[in-house]
């Protein structure tokens, strides 16, 4: 069973925002980055509060590419596939990251530890091709390097799966 | 430090931090937010700890600054007052740079920069000729100063252009300036910087806006990230002469959020403006007014126009508009707003200082000035440079970023990222300014530059972009909603060996109608990648489509891997590396890799030390 979402955990965040123009994109940042992803009930809450149809905030969360309405991992791997990281060979490093996560990108792990992402640049060429797991970066990669470095992030209970 | 609430006040505290400087004093310039992602942070710690070691401490300083641009040689170092510059460093290095620099003055041959070509040491940063060929003047403080510290602008002449305006300058004269120096938006599309705040300032209603657009979402391109990292108070201080020249009191810096470090400066950088009260209320005294709020964007291409992104702030889906009517005239909450670009604003400050004659007197005859570009991809000194308008293509890519590695050709630039187009070879000698790239086909755009060698498929690389912009694309307009689609479609079959003569035809036919029937660059732009291939490397697609073949070997369906025997001595890296087990051999032995296994991820390839697996 999924835990019950707390929504008094919202207040400091009404009261910041409160009255203001354009407060609904970071009231949902805000709340993601409370809740980590944005739980219907949470929608529902800011909906009521702000007075801002639910439509119109499904509209805005499902147009941005940073909001989630499912639960993420809780490793983020962001495998960057700007045109610098693309030339130097990205797509092999997404697909070897796939293989090795057996998920797709956009997809979180059975685990729930990772999720795996695109994101079109990360503004560090030089790195390239480069991912990000959570603030960290990972530059310079081959297929083979993209998941050792998964390997710091799970230490042995990947054998014991197997 | 209280409130400045007179010129002569901010003149006064920039002569107290002046008297405060010993220029003798030996400074450690760290870059701390491109060069962390190669362990800045220990190296600076490093230098921390050895300075103590050596009873150092209190009579060097250490200044963590923003990009010094040689991203390529990260993480990177420059030592004042000598001057000298050393990169790569990692913490074990450090003791040895305090003891013979620091310690002794001298250079530390180990660590200075060795020009590749010719083995030359360069130990002066100035001489190094990746910086040499440069002209800083929107960077003029990256890599030099303390982003964080608002007094390291103000030592550099900072907010003194401010001061100057509110002085001695009407709005109208700010403007005549601005339009007399000949700056065009650095943005991409390059329209008149001064016209720009004509219309704002003409256009009737209140409040006016102004917007820093820093969503910088151009695949390749990271200058407004360094920028807005490295010197944050000089989009301020730009911003604010605006606001003057225009008559708007409100302004927004719309940031992405996946620059931290950049918001973090950002916001670090308006406290401290508003604590010294160069922003607010009767600033400096004056009976101007402003202020600014930060917004950061949630992660949409399209946001970096325009329309977007006012749509954005406004908390709805980031989606453009049609125009007229301009934001000038009627933009966020329908006021009128002036829109420009990070490195726009950069300009701004030096312009007031040095006058619109000598900005007027850089560049082409139509573009003024200066640009940084991105340089990345197939290119040795990958990193930031900024130089005059009208340098061409070449002096850019050999002189300054040390050509192709590994002896590979240069096979074409992209400019302006999925927007742009590719420059080939037989253009290198191009002057690079807004007009002649355009008449390439290609476009100006934010300024990445990604270099592509012999080994870049140019139809995969249209593909990629359209993969980029038929994601991107919000949907509002069909010809760029679907156009997009058919054409990646139609580069998807191609790569995959089941295109056809006539799709050529096709992507041609449909190139025109989504520039012409689009509302927004996003999709007037979407089909150059594919126009300037077409054109240029033509040769390639017919390869694809006639012969079946991938040229670069990248188009997965056309290529296949194997093993020269007569190469491969046997270590067995690719076995153990090879996820399908696709790959045998013995130990010592040539190996074999059974092709109805591979699934061409590529991994062999890249392990392989001896080069023996081939792209057939």
């Amino acid at each position: 069973m999924p835990e019950p979402i707390d929504l008094s955990k919202m207040d400091p965040i009404w009261q910041k925002y409160k009255g203001q123009k354009g407060a609904l994109i970071p009231t949902l940042q805000e709340a993601q980055s409370l809740y980590g992803y944005l739980p219907e009930e949470i929608l529902v809450g800011i909906s009521r509060k702000l007075k801002v149809p639910l439509s119109r905030i499904y509209g805005v969360v499902t147009f941005y590419a940073q909001f989630y309405l499912t639960p993420r991992g809780q490793h983020l791997i962001k495998s960057c596939q700007g045109t610098a990281c693309h030339v130097r060979g990205a797509k092999g490093v997404l697909e070897s990251l796939s293989r090795e996560l057996k998920i797709e990108p956009g997809g979180t792990t059975g685990d729930r530890k990772f999720s795996l992402e695109t994101v079109a640049c990360v503004g560090t060429c030089f790195l390239a091709p480069v991912m990000m797991i959570d603030e960290d970066y990972y530059g310079k990669l081959t297929p083979k390097k993209g998941v050792d470095v998964l390997k710091k992030y799970r230490p042995k209970s990947k054998e014991k799966e197997a | 430090m209280g409130k400045l609430i007179s010129i002569e006040k901010l003149q006064q505290l920039q002569k107290t931090i002046l008297q405060g400087i010993d220029p003798q004093r030996p400074k450690v310039r760290i870059c701390m937010t491109g060069c962390r992602a190669f362990g800045a942070v220990e190296v600076r710690d490093a230098f921390k700890d050895s300075i103590q070691e050596n009873g150092l401490q209190g009579k060097v300083d250490i200044v963590e600054t923003g990009c010094h641009g040689f991203c390529a040689r990260a993480p990177v170092v420059a030592i004042d007052p000598y001057g000298f510059f050393y990169q790569q460093l990692s913490a074990k290095d450090v003791p040895q740079i305090v003891q013979g620099t620091l310690l002794e003055g001298k250079p530390v041959e180990k660590f200075i920069y060795k020009h590749p070509p010719t083995g030359e040491l360069f130990p002066l940063e100035k001489e190094v000729p990746f910086y040499r060929e440069q002209m800083k003047i929107v960077l003029r403080n990256c890599g030099q100063v303390d982003p964080t510290r608002i007094e390291d602008y103000i030592a550099r002449d900072g907010y003194l252009a401010i001061a100057r305006v509110l002085s001695a300058m009407s709005p109208e004269g700010v403007i005549d300036e601005v339009v007399r120096s000949g700056l065009r938006g650095r943005g991409g599309a390059g329209f008149p910087t001064g016209n720009k705040w004509k219309f704002a300032r003409n256009a009737k209603g209140e409040p006016k806006y102004i917007i820093c657009n820093a969503d910088e979402g151009d695949p390749g391109a990271f200058m407004d990230r360094a920028v807005l990292e490295g010197d944050p108070h000089t989009v301020l201080e730009g911003m604010l002469i605006a606001a003057y020249a225009i008559g708007a009191q409100d302004g927004y810096i719309y940031v992405r959020a996946e620059y931290p470090i950049a918001v973090t400066h950002v916001k670090k950088a308006v406290v401290d403006a508003r604590a010294l009260g160069l922003l607010g209320e009767k600033i400096l005294g004056s009976d101007f007014s402003f202020d600014v709020k930060i917004k950061e964007g949630a992660g949409a291409f399209v946001c970096g126009e325009e329309t977007a992104l006012i749509a954005s702030i406004e908390g709805r889906r980031g989606m453009p508009r049609t125009r007229p009517p301009f934001p000038a005239v009627s933009g966020l909450w329908g006021k009128p707003t002036n829109i420009n670009n990070v490195e726009t604003f950069a300009n701004i400050p030096p312009i007031i200082h040095r006058g619109a004659g000598w900005y007027a007197s850089l560049g082409t005859e139509k573009s003024k000035g200066t640009k940084i570009f991105a340089l990345a991809g197939k290119i040795n000194n990958t990193g930031l440079v900024e130089v005059p308008m009208g340098i061409t293509m070449e002096r850019i890519i050999f002189d300054i970023g040390g050509g192709i590695p590994g002896g590979k050709k240069f096979k074409a630039a992209q400019t302006g990222g999925p927007s742009g187009g590719c420059i080939p070879a037989t253009l290198l000698n191009l002057p690079i300014d807004y007009d002649s790239l355009t008449a390439a086909g290609a476009i100006m755009g934010s300024g990445g530059l990604i270099i592509m060698d012999e080994n870049t498929c140019m139809v995969d690389l249209a593909k990629f972009f359209l993969t980029f912009t038929q994601s991107e694309s919000c949907g509002r307009c069909v010809p760029c909603r679907l156009g997009t689609k058919r054409m990646l479609e139609i580069l998807k079959r191609i790569t995959e060996g089941v295109g056809e003569l006539s799709d050529l035809d096709t992507l041609k036919e449909l190139a025109p109608m989504i520039k012409d029937a689009s509302l927004c660059g996003l999709g007037q732009t979407a089909p150059n990648p594919v126009l300037t291939t077409l054109n240029y490397f033509l040769d390639e697609y017919r390869a694809h489509i006639e012969e079946k073949r991938c040229p670069a070997g990248v188009c997965k369906a056309l290529i296949r891997y194997q093993i020269d025997g007569q190469t491969c001595k046997g270590c067995g890296v690719c076995l153990k590396a090879c996820p399908q087990g696709a790959i045998r051999g013995e130990k010592k032995k040539a190996h074999t890799l059974d092709s109805t296994l591979c699934i061409k991820c590529g991994i062999c390839y890249n392990e392989c030390k001896f080069g023996a697996i081939k792209i057939l």
